[in-house]
């Protein structure tokens, strides 16, 4: 296996007394789509902040292709490669769709100039399907639209790595079906994808690999398939008594 | 925040109409004309941390003040009249990068009571250094010793010339990456800052632009009326009447401030000449109107008038 393009070791986050995440170790490889899974108030969500330089680890390190970027700050984080999307997302609303990507472009993905900005948003605008609705204002989007505007700036800035925070929480079946495609195209370009969601069957249609978090702490990390048949991660999202009944029936 | 060709045309016809003043108009007019022209130029500075970044500043006295307060010291040790202003203006936009980088933390309500704060701060350090300032009793300045109409023309064309720098700056940021950046962080700073913009860097920038023509237009207002102190050059109204001004004409855009000035001062002129007891109060009750009906500034008529005629031609080209 080559190099990993992002390694977490030891990563903890604590807010006062709150251990919000707790030793937390894993890598991934160039080209990758992995899984983050977890129940409510898992850790999910810090765990991203703080790999994007939104918060700063209380302790461990984090390698990004070998370099320590522990201490960076989410700009820095955006130049180098490290793009996400947030669970509630961050357009520029009075900004058309065009502009929201072409900022994207020109500050994160190293265009050296306005006019080359807008191409690349262009492309990527075309990539994900909302070049009809360029000259739009982001406000006027509906939400898979405002997600999908999300992806797309996102992908102007030329990540290495892209972290996915519950792209599809709010859409309906359909309209996940359309990310899902994406997403994969996405992952068909060579990005390394971190996809953090609650529907497990998001989850399981994408990635071969499952991260799991549970309490702050990594639970599990593994092949999908063997993942999802795990008992701790049965009980971190059903709880204990419920586990044991699931686990009676199969052997009864 | 597009300027349209009608800001242009409204900019390209007021600064004419500012510089011809001596050529039809006795010396009031043309004294209210490089008000109107410093004004300006204070309100247009005011739009880079205002109107591009969002951020309610009303800092814009304390580097007026600082500006008279440089220029004046300069003067007196005997530096000639212009290099005196180029030390004010680059000393002060020193002063706000420094200054920026502390207060620009702050954000909202509390970054406005801050920036007003340095008013203050500003006025007292300079009323309390009297080796240096004078103190209360102020400074005087060396006097041009021309005819009163040739100093009036004379400090006409020094205001119009920092108001077009200052309208020059503007057009070009706004074309520029910096006024992109600028822009995003008005608009959503955390997703600003997701997206590669380094926001400190470029919330300072535009502090500090908003700073050196503020400094410049108040080292040539100190040369032009001959004597400074501490209550006339930091004064909060002024640091309040600045922002108005730009909101008045439309903040964000190339020709709003500017315009924004003319009207103010215009209608100020108007309200102290005939209603002289209740000037402000009126004054006050215009602006309060203009904010409720006319949020987006007098340049958002021209752009509301443009969309309806659009839609209208639109509207009957799909009838068609």
């Amino acid at each position: 296996m080559s190099e990993p393009i992002l390694r977490l070791e030891g990563v903890s986050k604590t807010f006062g007394g709150l251990k919000a995440l707790t030793d937390v170790s894993f890598a991934l490889e160039p080209g990758e789509v992995v899984g983050l899974i977890g129940p409510n108030g898992a850790g999910k969500t810090t765990l991203v902040n703080v790999v994007t330089g939104n918060l700063p680890p209380s302790s461990g390190s984090i390698l990004f292709e070998g370099k320590d970027v522990a201490t960076q700050k989410p700009y820095e984080a955006a130049r180098r490669g490290l793009a996400r999307t947030f669970q509630i997302v961050q357009p520029f609303p009075q900004m058309t769709v065009l502009e929201n990507v072409t900022a994207g472009a020109l500050f994160g993905g190293g265009a050296g100039s306005v006019g080359d900005a807008r191409d690349m948003a262009r492309e990527s605008l075309e990539f994900v399907g909302l070049a009809p609705l360029a000259d739009r204002p982001a406000a006027q989007l509906a939400l898979a639209a405002r997600k999908r505007l999300e992806l797309a700036k996102s992908l102007a800035m030329d990540p290495k790595v892209l972290m996915l925070d519950e792209v599809n929480a709010g859409l309906n079946s359909s309209e996940i079906d359309g990310a899902l495609a994406l997403i994969r195209r996405i992952a068909e370009r060579g990005v390394t994808v971190l996809i953090i969601e609650h529907l497990m069957k998001v989850v399981l249609s994408l990635s071969k690999r499952l991260l799991v978090l549970h309490h702050g702490r990594l639970i599990a990390d593994g092949p999908s398939a063997e993942i999802v048949a795990d008992e701790r991660v049965i009980e971190a999202y059903l709880g204990h008594k419920f586990a044991a009944r699931l686990k009676e029936r199969h052997h009864g | 925040m597009k300027s349209g060709p009608l800001a242009y045309a409204l900019l390209a016809a007021g600064l004419l109409v500012l510089a011809s003043t001596p050529l039809w108009a006795d010396n009031y007019v043309v004294r209210t004309a490089a008000i109107v022209a410093m004004y300006g130029a204070l309100a247009t500075s005011w739009n880079f941390i205002g109107g591009f970044t969002g951020y309610p500043s009303f800092s814009t006295a304390a580097f007026f003040g600082l500006g008279c307060y440089v220029g004046a010291i300069c003067q007196h040790a005997g530096v000639p009249m212009m290099l005196a202003w180029l030390v004010a203006t680059l000393m002060v936009g020193a002063f706000a990068c420094l200054l920026g980088a502390i207060i620009l933390r702050l954000r909202g309500h509390y970054f406005a009571i801050g920036s007003i704060a340095v008013v203050e701060v500003c006025r007292l350090v300079v009323s309390s250094w009297s080796s240096l300032t004078g103190g209360g009793d102020g400074l005087n300045l060396p006097l041009l010793t021309w005819a009163p109409e040739q100093v009036m023309r004379f400090f006409l064309f020094v205001m119009l010339g920092i108001l077009v720098l200052s309208l020059i700056a503007t057009a070009l940021v706004d074309r520029a990456r910096l006024g992109f950046g600028l822009r995003c962080i008005h608009q959503n700073e955390d997703a600003a800052a997701m997206v590669g913009i380094n926001t400190t860097l470029y919330k300072v920038a535009a502090y500090t632009l908003s700073a050196v023509f503020c400094a410049a237009a108040g080292a040539a207002y100190a040369s032009w009326t001959g004597y400074i102190d501490p209550t006339e050059s930091f004064q909060i109204l002024m640091t309040v009447k600045v922002p108005v001004m730009a909101m008045l004409g439309g903040a964000g855009t190339l020709a709003g401030p500017f315009l924004g000035a003319a009207a103010f001062v215009l209608l100020e002129e108007v309200f102290w000449a005939n209603f002289l007891d209740w000037n402000r109060a009126i004054l006050g009750v215009v602006i309060v109107l203009l904010v409720f009906f006319l949020p987006g500034g007098l340049l958002s008529l021209a752009r509301k008038a443009k969309a309806k005629a659009n839609s209208a031609n639109s509207g009957s080209g799909g009838a068609a």
